[in-house]
């Protein structure tokens, strides 16, 4: 036996962590830095031990972009500074483990918004970075990265390096939407938007089948907000029918009170359902509902509920309620029970989209695993290297996993796999939990995938930042 | 222990939410550890196989992925009784598997001894194969299993732990420890949900049983893995093999001392 030179890693420092599906559980040994001065050292630590780095912001990746099974995860949740803000030109420069709502809650009160959120404010800025998230504006901003002046990045060799669309370019474009796989972000700078007023003006109506919410979404381009709640359970000519939701900023006089509504407390939301159900009581509520007959009956309720009530009508929503629909109920994701969840969301370009979406829905339909919950968006191609937009749409299906239908889930998921391969669309990595190698090759071509993983051996050629995301596409 | 470059593309692709399940068995390379092995690989198990004896494991972990037609079993050396290796063999199988979710300590020695022997050399082998070699694997383990909230811990204890007795006193002491360090890790362990397994097998025909003189009702290996089996998956925290050890060892263990101090078994 040769003598043991290094000492293991202590085991207090296993921890288990989920993935926000939580259909996933995993080992790892968990550590979180508090200042960026640490990373280096636990750079180091990780190439000592021969294991690699898995980052992780605040967890809220449905698949495995956040995991690093059996090995070393940094929890940067720590490192959420706010280092410079400027009122006057809307310019913020963050820590990597400040949040959506760490971030809204400061620069509101001065007449500014990030120009944009996913639909959830408690994922961090370095996260919402490396996936490189986009909005219910997606077709209007581009994704968060087109709105980062710029960035400072630890590389895994130890190099600290500043990127911008100007400066290091190839860096800026790869890291952005790079799953935290080519460098730590240390500092991030936004230009936010400005806004007039804490409202937005909503308007909301049903639409009877899939291509007529294909439609709407696309006509209603010069809004600032378009997205669609899709029902599932629908069959026949009622397929893919929904409600689209359509929202743009107040231009300044028409909030006659801005003041008012820019506080963060008028953008709190409302701690009771209808009125009555506190929030923490919805998910003991729901649980009899997360099944398919059960997800029948609220589907098919809400939607003839938004046919008649309200439907068409315009009203003023504060911006917190219209953008972070899922924070409405906390731990949401906790009712699809101990199997959790997975999200399919795919992306497809405008003219393939309605005979693909239609042929999905159908399928779903067909197999007995309808989506519970689905949401449909409208997007436009952009310059980041791993991208997941296209000139299209996209669509997201949340489907609750069981032991009984893990395996059928699977089955399906590849077949969807095809139908989406085949009409030329996108996949997206913060959401994704079942593409493999050949299937990531596929939609980002091999060209793509090579260049990253170039770049990948040139600024980590030891490998010390994996996930495993990275071992099950680029692996 | 031996050093593998990227074992993830040595294991079949398996999407994250399918993923089988990983088993660590320690003394795998014969006898019961070797029908452990087999069993939880062909119950669907990744198993990573630690023994000391390369050729033997070799041989074990090849005929089970031949049988599966995948790789289902890898080849880990290591010596139970090196304790300082632990700590990082551990963590290289964490690395290596990306979780563990069964963890069975089968390792163990029994070295005849004469009944006016006192021999503190193989005393010293039979308490640290059996005693500290345990502790130190199934303490790692409780440690994963805890924060987990899952996983299974499985000791290979003996009958023998149930008495000391005139013939073996260490091996005695040994297994009586193990015993008891199971129970403790049991009583940590199952507020959080993980599963700790004690199980007793009588004789069992291994290697081990050249070194016992009087024996009867000798099971096979592959029975004492199928009841390892069943007692994981029906979650039974100690189970006998045969069942009729249990009343056995009742038996034995409810006899006054004045009459076992005079009996030679």
């Amino acid at each position: 036996m040769t003598p043991q030179l290094q000492t293991a890693l202590p085991l207090q420092r296993l921890a288990r962590l989920d993935n926000f599906g939580r259909s996933l559980r995993r080992g790892a040994y968990l550590y979180q830095p508090s200042r960026v001065e640490q990373l280096h050292d636990l750079f180091e630590l990780a190439r000592r031990q021969g294991l690699s780095i898995g980052l992780r912001g605040a967890g809220r990746s449905y698949g495995d972009a956040a995991l690093n099974s059996g090995q070393i995860v940094l929890d940067l949740q720590g490192l959420n500074g706010v280092l410079h803000w400027d009122a006057q030109r809307g310019r913020i420069t963050v820590e990597p483990g400040v949040t959506i709502e760490q971030l809204w809650k400061k620069v509101l009160v001065d007449g500014w918004w990030p120009p944009v959120v996913p639909g959830t404010m408690y994922p961090t800025l370095g996260g919402c970075l490396a996936a490189n998230i986009h909005g219910k504006n997606n077709w209007q901003t581009g994704p968060l990265g087109e709105h980062i002046l710029e960035f400072a990045v630890l590389l895994p060799n130890g190099k600290q390096v500043t990127c911008s669309p100007k400066k290091n370019k190839d860096l800026f474009y790869a890291m952005i939407g790079g799953m935290g796989l080519l460098g730590v972000f240390t500092s991030i700078t936004l230009q936010l938007k400005q806004i007039y007023s804490g409202d937005l003006e909503v308007k909301a109506w049903v639409e009877p089948n899939l291509l007529g919410m294909l439609r709407a979404v696309d006509q209603h381009r010069e809004s600032d907000y378009v997205v669609g709640w899709v029902d599932c359970t629908a069959g026949g000519r009622g397929l893919g029918r929904g409600q689209i939701h359509e929202a743009r900023y107040l231009k300044p006089g028409e909030d006659r009170d801005p003041d008012a509504t820019l506080r963060v407390g008028y953008q709190d939301l409302p701690d009771r359902f209808f009125g009555l159900v506190p929030k923490g009581m919805l998910p003991p509520l729901m649980a009899p509902f997360v099944n398919n007959f059960g997800a029948w009956g609220v589907n098919t309720t809400k939607y003839f509920a938004n046919s008649t009530i309200g439907n068409r009508k315009t009203h003023r929503q504060s911006l917190v309620a219209f953008n972070f629909l899922l924070d409405y109920i906390p731990g949401w994701e906790r009712i699809y029970g101990r199997g959790g969840l997975i999200q399919y969301q795919s992306f497809l370009p405008k003219d393939s989209a309605a005979d693909a979406y239609m042929e999905m829905l159908d399928l779903c339909k067909r197999r007995g695993l309808p989506s519970y919950l689905a949401v449909l968006k409208r997007h436009r191609p952009d310059k980041f290297l791993l991208s997941h937009a296209v000139d299209g749409f996209s669509l997201a299906l949340d489907f609750r996993v069981t032991r009984g239908n893990r395996a059928r889930l699977l089955q399906l998921a590849a077949e969807m796999d095809r139908i989406v391969m085949k009409s030329g669309g996108r996949f997206y990595f913060a959401k994704d939990s079942t593409l493999r190698r050949d299937e990531v090759g596929g939609f980002l071509g091999m060209k793509t995938v090579q260049q990253f993983k170039t770049l990948k051996n040139k600024l980590d050629p030891d490998k010390i930042l994996q996930t495993d995301l990275f071992r099950r596409c680029f692996g | 222990m031996a050093k593998r470059k990227s074992i993830a593309n040595e294991l079949p692709a398996e999407p994250p939410s399918a993923r089988r399940p990983r088993a660590v068995v320690v003394g795998a390379s014969s006898g019961i550890g070797a029908a452990i092995a087999r069993r939880l690989a062909a119950g669907g198990y990744i198993v990573a196989a630690l023994a000391r004896r390369k050729n033997e494991l070799d041989k074990l972990c090849n005929g089970i992925n031949r049988a599966a037609g995948e790789t289902r079993a890898l080849a880990y050396q290591h010596d139970a009784m090196d304790l300082a290796s632990i700590p990082l063999t551990f963590q290289g199988l964490l690395k290596d598997l990306g979780g563990i979710d069964a963890l069975v300590y089968v390792a163990g020695v029994t070295l005849k001894v004469e009944m006016d022997e006192f021999n503190l050399e193989k005393d010293r082998q039979m308490i640290e194969t059996n005693l500290m070699g345990a502790v130190a694997w199934l303490g790692a383990g409780a440690a994963l299993f805890q924060r987990m909230k899952a996983g299974t811990l499985v000791g290979i204890s003996s009958v023998a732990g149930d008495r000391g007795r005139v013939l073996n006193p260490a091996y005695n002491a040994s297994k009586a420890g193990l015993d008891a360090y199971l129970e403790a890790l049991r009583n940590r362990l199952t507020r959080h949900g993980a599963h700790v397994l004690t199980v007793k097998p009588g004789f069992v025909d291994t290697e081990m049983l050249k070194a016992t003189p009087r024996k009867f009702g000798v099971i096979s290996p592959e029975r004492v893995a199928a009841g390892v089996w069943s007692a994981m998956r029906s979650r039974k925290q100690l189970v006998y093999l045969p069942w009729y050890w249990r009343w056995i060892m009742l038996a034995v263990r409810t006899t006054p001392s004045f009459i076992f101090r005079r009996l030679s078994f």
